[in-house]
């Protein structure tokens, strides 16, 4: 971040809510440079304070920033998809203020060195927080794993070797093993990738009329399960990213029953598409796990409703158009989401799902505890990452306004409400909106 | 003589492209089969020539290999009296698909009026279609839809039943990686036909009852009674392995003989989209049986639809004069 101090401000006629200790009412927030300073319905009582910048925030609501525990910066190696300047830049338009990126870029971020060139790169794009994951085993081949505990004392949040499963159930309990020596988080990317052989598509009526090979929901399932009893047995702390299966997150549920350190999130497109968004093989509905039936996208939806799914993570994976302008067997797997998330995540609440200061839980303190991040609250002493957003301010989504440098969104032309005014980090407004 | 005159048809087959038989109405399906006929009779004179196409370009895009749909096409394109190229893309796994809009954004600028394409990958005629201004027929894409064979299979059995409606029609074999399979299955299923599928679960892909198919996994009970026998092939990679144990296996639960056969109405036809594997999924005294068996009808009559859905597209195409 910029050396100099943000001055203290104010964030008046604000409707403020915060996920964690249940606020919600109309209020005022003052931030003292970088970190919130007090905040509550009867601040400025008396009138804004001289010297003090004033924001009018106009009745609309303010949050903590967003976090976003799943996103793909593809840099270093695949910088024509996404930089980390870039993929911050996407973040504070989406009203994201810390993200935590994944190790699958080329190299694959399993030292310490490379930790530190991602915290480097994110210093200098100045804008939002980038935490980075690792990998579990050493360049994701299965085998071998990582320094675990150097690597979390220089910055690494979780380890994962997303993209891939760790197959290996060896290495796995290893893994789990080893990591909770120091309480350290696993995410599993859960799919067996025999089970899915060389599908494209989820398995079912669409992909069958489509003549596109399928990937089973047996596929999550075996693999959540198998790691759950391996949980069990070594008492790491386990997390299933972007789960997708109604079985998948029952299991999980019944896991967090039986007292595990098991935690799962999902992602905006699995409780807002089925399959039947590749409709006539559209690539950019083409993502791993794939869109799947109505009652797994319910079974989400219901999964984020009762708390078992502790976090929404867009898995933002960005991709250059030749990578999608292929035919659906050789399309990459992925969508670019953090530009949509908060207008996907509040269809839950408008459609009446979920209360809203549960939907925002998802996307603020539930996943930066899983993560241990100091973020998510509204709260005197945290540090002021703020976002201002419009629940109801209707528009549509067009890809080729993204900030991001990818344009892979199955959402294009979706008509949403709600969006980001104004993301600020550290005190430092980093987007205002501009309509 | 060269005959001038278009055959009279009713304007309401108003697609660009064909893509798949999904989609289509019986009418319009009626209308290609009706046109198809007559090209049946004329591909019998002595005179086989027209110029419904003549001053047009017509390119065959193939990327697998095919000896009798690519025959039948460039042959009805030259009896329609278009300029016929032939292009097959040799290409590796990897490369395909890759090179696909490339390749359809250079023959495009050649000015093509129709373009026939064949790809290893579902989706990939219609990705294609997307980035060309001519006419597209699918000749086969992946598993996906093969149309102008389920027209040469309706016409078959039109011929020699006169109508599709109420006939049961049992599609048997790889029915998975079967886009005759699929394309049969709408066609059929458009034209009042009862369509039962006769295969291994392990060859039947998820939720295929939900397109309106009777599943069987044994011969005897799937052929009992039926009007029609297709037989798919079964590809030479998938028959060892996790498929089906072996060849053998195989023929002995699946293929077709003709004790298996007796189960079947008596005058019951044998079709096969080709090319057979004798002894794997049909036996040679079944596929040679003249009585029974209408597969060279079938490889006959693929000419004369694919001279019926290149003369209909023509007609369609934005390229061609309006007075035409």
């Amino acid at each position: 971040m910029a050396n100099h101090n943000p001055p203290p401000t104010a964030y008046v006629n604000a409707h403020l809510l915060d996920p964690d200790s249940g606020l919600d009412q109309a209020g005022a927030l003052l931030t003292d440079g970088e970190r919130i300073a007090d905040l509550g319905p009867n601040l400025f009582g008396d009138g804004v304070p001289d010297g003090v910048a004033v924001v009018d925030c106009e009745g609309h609501y303010l949050c903590p920033g967003l976090v976003d525990m799943h996103v793909h910066l593809r840099e270093p190696g695949h910088e024509h998809k996404e930089t980390i300047a870039t993929g911050c830049a996407a973040a504070a338009a989406g009203g994201v203020t810390s993200m935590a990126c994944m190790p699958n870029t080329m190299p694959v971020i399993d030292d310490v060195a490379l930790i530190e060139f991602i915290q480097r790169r994110a210093r200098e794009a100045a804008s939002v927080k980038v935490y980075p994951f690792a990998a579990v085993t050493r360049g994701l081949e299965g085998k071998q794993i990582t320094e675990m505990g150097m690597l979390a004392e220089a910055g690494a949040v979780g380890f994962t070797d997303d993209g891939l499963p760790i197959a290996d159930s060896l290495v796995m309990r290893r893994a789990l093993s080893y990591a909770s020596t120091f309480g350290l988080l696993i995410s599993q990317h859960a799919e067996d990738l025999s089970l899915s052989g060389c599908g494209c598509m989820a398995e079912g009526e669409v992909a069958t009329r489509l003549g596109l090979p399928g990937i089973p929901e047996v596929s999550e399932v075996v693999v959540v399960e198998r790691d759950l009893r391996l949980v069990e047995l070594t008492g790491g702390r386990y997390h299933v990213a972007h789960i997708s299966t109604s079985e998948g997150i029952e299991a999980v549920r019944k896991a967090k029953a039986r007292g595990l350190a098991v935690s799962c999130e999902a992602a905006p497109h699995h409780f807002t598409l089925t399959d039947d968004a590749v409709g006539d093989y559209r690539t950019y509905a083409k993502m791993a796990p794939p869109l799947r039936s109505e009652a797994n996208r319910q079974a989400v939806v219901a999964g984020l409703k009762d708390g078992t799914i502790d976090a929404i993570a867009t898995d933002h994976a960005p991709h250059d158009q030749e990578s999608k302008r292929v035919t659906m067997a050789h399309a990459a797997n992925g969508v670019v989401g953090l530009e949509t998330m908060l207008a996907l995540a509040l269809e839950l609440y408008h459609q009446g799902e979920i209360p809203l200061l549960d939907v925002l839980q998802r996307m603020t303190v539930g996943p930066a505890d899983l993560l241990a991040l100091p973020a998510g609250r509204l709260k005197r002493g945290a540090p002021a990452d703020l976002l201002l957003f419009d629940a109801a301010l209707p528009w549509q989504i067009d890809n080729d306004r993204f900030h991001s440098k990818s344009r892979n969104s199955p959402f294009d032309g979706r008509e949403v409400r709600g969006r980001a005014l104004r993301t600020v980090v550290d005190g430092r407004t980093v987007y205002t909106y501009d309509a | 003589m060269i005959l001038m005159q278009p055959i009279p048809l009713p304007s309401t087959f108003v697609h660009r492209h064909l893509l798949g038989i999904e989609g289509l109405s019986p009418e319009e399906i009626a209308i290609l089969l009706e046109l198809a006929e007559s090209y049946v009779a004329l591909n019998r004179e002595a005179q086989k020539k027209r110029d419904v196409l003549r001053g047009r370009t017509l390119i065959l895009l193939f990327f697998e290999t095919s000896t009798r749909t690519r025959t039948s096409f460039e042959l009805a394109g030259k009896r329609l009296g278009a300029d016929v190229i032939n292009i097959s893309v040799a290409t590796s796994a990897i490369k395909k698909g890759e090179t696909l809009i490339d390749t359809a954004m250079t023959l495009n600028a050649m000015r093509p009026d129709v373009l026939v394409v064949r790809h290893p990958d579902a989706g990939a005629v219609t990705l294609l279609s997307n980035h060309v201004n001519c006419a597209v027929i699918n000749a086969g894409d992946g598993s996906h839809e093969h149309p102008t064979q389920a027209f040469v299979d309706a016409l078959t059995i039109r011929r020699r039943r006169g109508d599709l409606r109420g006939l049961s029609v049992a599609i048997c074999g790889d029915v998975m990686h079967s886009r005759v399979a699929r394309s049969n299955i709408h066609l059929l299923n458009a034209m009042g036909a009862r369509v039962r599928l006769v295969a291994p679960p392990t060859l039947l892909p998820t939720a295929i009852e939900r397109m309106g198919v009777e599943i069987f996994h044994d011969m005897r009970a799937g052929l009992e009674d039926c009007d029609i026998i297709m037989m798919l092939r079964l590809q030479s990679e998938r028959m060892q392995g996790t498929y089906v144990p072996s060849t053998r296996e195989y023929f002995h639960f699946f293929g077709l003989d003709k004790e298996k056969l007796s189960v079947a109405k008596p005058d019951a036809l044998i079709m096969h989209p080709g090319p057979m594997n004798r002894g794997v999924e049909i036996d040679s005294a079944v596929a040679d049986d003249i009585t029974r068996s209408v597969i060279l009808d079938q490889v006959e009559l693929g000419l004369a639809v694919r001279q019926a859905c290149l003369d209909i597209l023509g007609r369609n195409a934005p390229a061609l004069p309006s007075a035409y």
